[in-house]
Formats: C-alpha cells, structure tokens, sequence
C-alpha cells in the first residue's frame, strides 16, 4: 500500500460531506431533538459571588401544577473537574457559591414557561462573605479564601521552571529589555449555545445527548457524577453549532438532565440562555505578563525571563494546563538558549475560565511578539530581521525539551513578507496607516491524554459491506472543524474512494470507538493517523484476497480510483470486497494512534506542551486608526500557516479564515469584563463580535511541510493561524500612529488615551505599569537537551 | 390562547398559540420547523431569521400573533438535501457553513437580497448579511457563495 497521496482526494478542495445537510437545516443539533414526553429543565443561578448556601427552599416550586422534579446540590453530591487534579465543582452548590450564575439548583416542567416560574419560586438563604474579583486581591492572605480553609492566598496552580543559565544570558546581553502587558479574556460566543438531552432508554439504559467536544470526557464524568457503571451510560455528542473550545469542559445541565431522566424516568432537555453561557464561561483567562529578554547587538535572544498572572475565575477547570501554556510553547518559534517561566492561576469569584481557541498561548505570544517588536527598535532591526535570527530549526529540541519535526516557519515568514510588500512599505505608510508582523505555533494535539494512562489516544474502525459501501467509526467530535469530512478524506484517499460514499459515525460511546475528542487541534492528527492504519489494513485483506484469486504476487496489486488492479487486469471494489470478504469472513479493519513517548521533557510540568509536531503560522496585518476616534479598522491580513499538508484546502483556508476573524474579535473589541463580580453585558447586545462589516480582506497562503509522522503528513490548522493575527495588529497600531498599546483588546479609549499621553510629552504607551505582589517560589532548574 | 393562521412555506396552519410565544418558539416546537436556529434571545445573532412576507425576520422578537396572515417561509421551504436551492447548493460548495448553524438564517436573508436586487455587489452583499452573525468562517466565503449565486442568476 502506497503512503503518498496519490488518488486525487487529499489535497482537493472538496465540500464538507455534511454541507447540505447544514444549508438545508436539516442537520439535528441538541436542540433540535425531541422526545415524547420531553420535560425541560432549567436552573437557578446564584445572585451572589461568593457566600455560603444557608438553606434552599424548594417546597413552592415543588407544589406548582406541571412541575415534576426540583433538585439541589445534595442530589448531586459527588466532586468533579475535568483534569484529575482539579476535581472542585458540583453539578449544583453545595454550601458555598463562587460566582454569580453559579447552579444552585434546577427544575425539570412539562414546560419551560412552568420550569422558569418554578425556578423563580425556589427561595435560596445566603450568607454573603467577601468577593476577590481582582488578581491582587487574590494574590492577598484571605480568612475565607475561595477554595479550602483559611487564612490562605487565593492561589490555584504555581509554575516555576528555569532551563539553563537565564542570569548568565542576562549578563551576556547586548541589550535587555523588559516588559508588562495584559489580555483580557473573552468568549467563545459560539452561535449555539450549549445544551443537554438526558432520557432513559427502552432498556433502562441512561443515554445523554449532548452539544459537547469530549464524549469520552462527558462519559466519564456522568459515570462518577451519577455513580454508575460507564456501560450503563451512553453518550452522544450533537453536531455542535460552533465550539472553539466552550464544549470541552462537562457542564451543570448536562449532569442535571441526566439526573431528572434518572430521577423522572422521562426524557428531559436543557438547553441554555445566551446569558447563562457567559455564566457557565470557560474561556481566555486574563494573563498578566512581564517579560524580559536579553539580546546580542544583533538580535540574538541570549536568556528569556516570563512572568504570568492567570486569572482563572472560580474554578480549576483546564486551568491547571491553561497556565503552563501561557509560557512553555514560546520556545517552539525561536532558539531560546536560556529560559525561566514563572506563572501563577489564581482564583477569583467570577465564572471559570478554560481553553479558548489557542488554549493559552495567545496571551504569551502576543506579549513575546509585541515584546520583540520593541526590543528590534531598541536595536535598529527591523520586525523581520530580530525574528529570523532567532528562528527555531527544523528536527530540534527546544530548550525546555519539546521536540519539533517539520517547520515551515521561515517560508511563512517569507511568503507573508514578500505577499504584503513589507520591505517596502513599513514605517512607509502615510500618517494613520500601519502595517505589523508577528508568528505563532500551535500544537497538533496535546502529547499527553487527560488522564493518566498507556492507551491510544484514538481508534478507528472501518466496516464493509457488501455493496461495497464502507463504514469509517470515530469518537471524533465534529465542532464545525470538519473533522467527519477529513475522516472520510483520509480513508478515501487510501482506498481510492470518493469520500462522498462512504459513511462516517461518529461521536457515540455505545458505537465508535475512543477519540479523546476535538480539543488541542488533535483530531486530523491523531484520528487521522488512526483511520490511515485502519484503512491500510483494510486495503492489505482486499489486495491480498485479489492477489490469492488472480494468483499473482501481492506486491503487483494496487488500488486505483475505485478498482483494483495488476497490470492489465482491474476488477471494481465492489467486486474485490465480495472476494476478500469470502476469503478472510467479516470485513473490518482498526487502527490506534498513540503519540511517541520520547517527545516530552522529564520534569514537573513537562506534560503540558509536547505535541507530535508543531503548526506554524506567520501574518502581517495591515490596519488605519482614527486619531480623533481612536478607533482601529484592520483592512488587509497576510496569513502563511504551515499546515504540513493540507488534507482539503478549502476547509483548510476556512480555519485561516476563521481564525484571523475571532482574532480581530480579540484584538479589537470582545472582552468578558465585570464590574466587580458582575459580568459586564452578559448578552451579544453588550458583548460584540465582529460582523461581516468588521471583517478584513484575508490572503491565506498554505505552507506544506510534510510532517513525517501526520496523515500523509498534515498538521492542525484550527488554532494555530488565530496566534500571529493579533500581536500583528498591535504591532501594526504603532506603526500607524507611533503609539503602543499593551493591551488587548486595542479599545479607542485606549489608543486615544496614549496618544493623548505622547501630545502631553509621554511616552505615547497604554497598559499596565504594575504586578500584583505576588513572590515566586525559586525555580526549578531542570538541564537543557543536550547540555 | 390566541388562534391564528399562518401560511409557513406553502402550507396553512391554523392554531391557538399564547400571546406571548414567540414565531421562533411556534415554529421550532409546535411545529417542528427545527432549521430555524436560537442563538441569543435578543434579536442580535440572526441564527433565527425566517421571511415573513418576503423580508428577513427576527423570529425571537416576533410574537406568532403578529405573524397570522403572513407568508411565512423557513429554510425547510427553500429547499431540500435533494433538491437544494441554488444558494444551498453554493453554501456547501463554497465552505460558508463550518458548524453551519448561523445558516439557515444567513440563506434566508441572502435570498430576500437576491430576489430583490440582481446584481449585487460585495458591498451590498455585506450590507444584507451585516445583522447575521457567523462566528466560524469570518464571512468571506459566504460573501463568495452569494456572489456566485447572484453571477448565475438570469
């Protein structure tokens, strides 16, 4: 069987198998489900931030006509989280609340009129105690702090790590420089908002429907939640109407409707408010950062020191690896000789924060590339030549022991230069006008599983029938990605099937087999390696069955577009499937994909990080600012994305796309902001996304590097191209109008402020000038690869 | 409990509805039109636009009452996974759907622009679709798909 893509499917730009189904409406996300006999559920939030649950009164609600199940915390009284080692929620409060929105308890009605006016019924007694809404707050002793007892400092996670001498490479330096910035979070916003079908079925079995990325995760959870047998259990996840990372965590209402079809016995739907989606929140964390580097005189990075201050809401959530992803993929871009990261998550009382698109890197890559950018001026380089010095090598080790494969980050470099007429024309624009550069890098899927364990982390299974018609079964998670199509893709481009016929199931745990799911940019990775074997395999019986029936060498019998042949002999593949089928009994045929071992550093933290390989992105924004409104219009993004290989450009040009669109979102205007504990706006009204109207010209140019161990050599796509965007547009807003602006989002208050600041003789620069008083314990040292 | 009658895609459906229930809330549950999507409850995403006497809807912010009379049509009306409609088919083949859920109410609106304007430009294109929001693809392919439909139209 042939490695290389030869059949014409990869590498076409062909639809999403399921696109008419999505224009026609006819494809059934959660909410669109209904049973007979359906109840629907709602909840009651918490009004406060932070207090003790005194008493809650359900007995008014419970006595109101069509109401058929009231539950509170203690119905549900198991700890869960989604990382083993944060296991600190409840589907509903138990004696504390931590955030205003925060399930207290929930009612499932005959109707959602009745389940709402029950909800308001519910009478809840709390006992107020002091809200830390700030991370110097949090970074202070508290008598009652928000997890635990106190007196302690609201402190979730710490990271300290050193690799090699950063004080020596200081020492050394030409030039150092130091830095603070700050990026607020934000939202996912997805279209959808997130929703929940528990019901019981013929056999008594529990099945949950839900809009989530992580089946395997919900799965797991409802089992201990629920303290029943995973078998007992089946969960399917929905097509989901948009995710970026909002649907990888395991919610209040999808532990609460499995509860009321248990408790009920009917089925029973909750589907949330837009409001309470910003309650139940798991997005960017807000990152303080200082950062400090010093540099030869001609633009070698000698030593890095990071600091970040994560702000991770109420509880731990992805928190624990969203922190280390603030610092440790800084050295898959550049050769950092020499690099300290320092970070802390602390808790506060406002929703929980998790991953977003990026997954916390974001926020340390915009302050690195706005970081570098100043420090080239510092050093009369300009923004290209102070990157390309210091750029990571293809086939290395980075400092702090990730190991990188394929890299196209020059020629993306090169490609958004040259397509941007960036030579010629920065610091050449006409008054208002600007352009900027950055780079990124992003994970094809995280190296380590969830949980601790030695399994695939996934596993295809291919069935055929005997029309010929083959059937593809994946846990995978299609959140809008495509990842049903690039499935269908990759198994068609290894048997010479046109993708279009096969089907694919997916994202059912009575029925696929694992896929961790769509979080970490892993699927076209990891499942597509998984269906590659599978496929493989399953094209090995039916050539050799061939070869046994024409009696000819195994070796001369090749699949082409729908046949099989040896030279002049072809049959179709229906015909061939008949005679392996004969031949070998029942065809199928699986495939596992577990990342190799040796891609992860051995210290504490060094789980969080290692990838298979590395997506590599590179963009030049161009941008015009309003000096009299302050207001920042991105015209034009250049976006070179080292892909590997583009399995289907069109979906591939899609997430660029995609990306550069939620990275002006970022950039520009989207925060998830309070007024205390308050959330700021918690409705798109207050909370704006970027129209069509806000949207920029994209050139998207695919780099392929052909990664040596991806499915024929493809990356991921989904979040690495988001990185570059938005450093690059803070970098440009200087350029335009000679003003920094350290944080994100880039507001017209904050640009009329510093240019305001520069009129009055300052130093023309918005952003934060202090760290919470915080002190790092000293930092590990842990030995660079090879020294 | 109010009757009314409303003309959904071609066809008349007389029922008592509340005062209160929402054309959005008509549609997807009494009558199980479930292509007509719920995005924010406030009228600012777009996800349940529907045409009601040929003009693009916020169906969350009209209540059923209002729409008793009204040529109705959804998404299910336009056309089907067999059959699609030409803007349907550009969709799919244009990748302007990804989680595909701001669709159908993008369709919609796409198709009361060309039915009332033949030629549009991107300009305008943006214009009509600015009151829809996609959070996925960043509009451009959509832009692309209903400029090639609007190329083929007589």
């Amino acid at each position: 069987m042939r490695l290389d893509p030869h059949h014409g499917v990869v590498g076409t730009a062909a639809p999403r198998i399921d696109g008419l189904a999505q224009a026609t409406g006819s494809l059934r996300y959660v909410d669109d489900l209904a049973f007979p006999g359906m109840l629907w559920g709602k909840i009651l939030r918490s009004t406060q931030a932070h207090a003790r649950v005194v008493s809650v009164d359900t007995r008014a609600a419970e006595a109101m006509p069509g109401v058929r199940a009231v539950l509170t915390g203690e119905d549900l009284p198991v700890a869960f989280g989604l990382l083993p080692v944060s296991q600190d929620e409840h589907a509903l409060a138990i004696d504390k609340v931590r955030h205003v929105g925060e399930p207290v308890a929930a009612v499932a009605a005959d109707d959602p009129d009745i389940a709402q006016r029950a909800v308001d019924a519910i009478e809840v007694v709390y006992e107020p105690l002091p809200a830390v809404t700030t991370m110097e707050e949090a970074a202070a002793m508290a008598d009652e702090p928000i997890h635990g007892e106190g007196p302690r400092v609201n402190r979730h996670r710490e990271v300290s790590l050193e690799f090699g001498d950063v004080d020596a490479g200081f020492d050394a330096a030409y030039h150092v420089r130091e830095d603070v910035l700050f990026y607020q979070g934000n939202n996912h916003a997805a279209l959808e908002t997130h929703g929940a079908v528990g019901l019981l079925t013929d056999e008594g079995r529990l099945h949950v429907y839900s809009s989530t990325q992580v089946p395997h995760y919900l799965h797991r959870i409802l089992a201990k939640v629920l303290e029943m047998p995973e078998g007992a259990i089946r969960v399917t996840a929905c097509p989901t109407g948009g995710g970026f990372g909002g649907k990888t965590d395991v919610f209040s209402h999808e532990l609460v409707a499995a509860k009321f079809a248990l408790v009920t016995g009917r089925p029973t739907k909750i589907v949330l408010t837009r409001e309470e989606v910003f309650y139940a929140h798991r997005g960017r964390h807000p990152v303080l950062m200082w950062i400090k580097t010093g540099f030869t005189e001609d633009g070698r990075i000698t030593a890095m020191w990071l600091k970040t201050y994560v702000d991770g809401g109420a509880y731990g959530s992805y928190g624990a690896a969203s922190l280390l992803y603030t610092g440790q993929l800084l050295p898959v871009t550049y050769d950092i000789p020499a690099y300290r990261f320092q970070g802390v998550r602390f808790f506060t009382n406002k929703p929980a924060c998790g991953p977003k698109r990026g997954h916390g890197t974001p926020q340390g890559r915009f302050g690195l590339e706005v970081h570098l950018d100043k420090a080239a001026e510092d050093l009369a380089l300009d923004p290209v030549a102070i990157r390309r010095r210091n750029l990571i090598e293809p086939h290395s080790l980075t400092v702090n022991h990730l190991r990188v494969t394929s890299c196209g980050l020059a020629e993306c470099l090169d490609r958004v230069v040259d397509a941007s007429g960036f030579r010629d024309r920065y610091g050449e624009m006409p008054p208002g006008r600007g352009l900027g550069l950055a780079v990124g890098a992003y994970l094809s899927g995280a190296g380590l599983p969830i949980y601790f364990n030695d399994m695939p982390q996934s596993e295809v299974m291919l069935k055929v029938d005997r029309g010929g018609g083959v059937t593809v079964y994946s846990m995978a998670a299609d959140c809008g990605q495509g990842s049903t199509t690039m499935l269908a893709t990759v198994v068609g481009e290894a048997l010479g099937l046109d993708p279009t016929e096969l089907t694919v199931v997916t994202a059912d745990t009575d029925l696929t087999p694992i896929d961790l799911g769509s979080y970490s940019s892993r699927v076209t990775f990891m499942a597509g390696n998984a269906a590659l074997e599978a496929a493989l395999r399953l094209g090995d019986l039916i050539l050799t069955a061939v070869a046994d029936e024409w009696e000819v060498d195994p070796d001369r019998v090749e699949l082409g577009r729908g046949v099989v042949v040896a030279g002049d002999r072809q049959m179709t593949w229906r015909e061939a499937v008949q005679i392996a089928e004969a031949r070998w009994g029942l065809l199928v045929a699986t495939g596992s994909y577990k990342p190799p071992k040796d891609i992860k550093g051995d210290y504490r933290g060094a789980g969080v990080g290692p990838s298979p390989a590395y997506s590599y992105s590179a963009c030049v924004a161009e941008v015009a600012v309003d000096a009299d409104t302050g207001v920042v219009s991105v015209e034009k993004v250049w976006l070179a994305h080292d892909i590997g290989r583009s399995i289907n450009p069109l979906l591939v040009q899609g997430q660029i796309e995609g990306s550069v669109h939620m990275a002006l979102g970022e950039v520009l205007m989207e925060e998830q902001a309070f007024r205390g504990a308050l959330h700021d706006g918690p409705s798109l009204l207050d909370y704006k996304i970027p129209t069509v109207l806000e949207m920029c010209d994209v050139e998207s140019i695919i780099v392929e590097s052909v990664d040596p161990e991806g499915p024929f050599g493809a990356k991921e796509v989904g979040q690495g191209p988001l990185l570059p965007v938005i450093p690059a547009v803070v970098n440009a807003v200087y350029d335009a109008v000679g003003v920094r602006i350290d944080e994100v989002p880039v507001r017209p208050d904050k640009v009329i402020a510093a240019l305001r600041d520069r009129t009055r003789g300052g130093t023309g620069r918005y952003g934060p000038t202090s760290l919470p008083d915080y002190e790092f314990r000293p930092p590990l040292p842990v030995d660079p690869p090879g020294r | 409990m109010e009757p009314v009658t409303l003309q959904i895609n071609g066809a008349t459906h007389r029922l008592f509805v509340a005062p209160h229930r929402t054309l959005l809330e008509t549609l997807r549950e009494d009558l199980g039109l479930t292509g007509t999507k719920h995005g924010c409850e406030l009228g600012e995403c777009g996800a349940c636009t529907v045409l009601v006497d040929g003009t693009p809807t916020l169906s969350c912010l009209t209540l059923t009452v209002e729409a008793s009379g009204s040529e109705i049509v959804t998404i299910e009306g336009i056309g089907t996974v067999a059959h699609p409609h030409p803007l349907q088919r550009a969709f799919a083949e244009f990748g302007a759907a990804q989680c595909g859920y701001c669709t159908p109410g993008m369709i919609l609106t796409a198709k009361a622009l060309l039915d009332h304007r033949a030629r549009p430009g991107s300009d305008e294109i943006g214009e009509a679709i600015a009151g829809n929001m996609c959070r996925c693809t960043g509009y451009l392919p959509i832009i692309r798909a209903i400029a090639a439909v609007a190329e083929e139209l007589p």
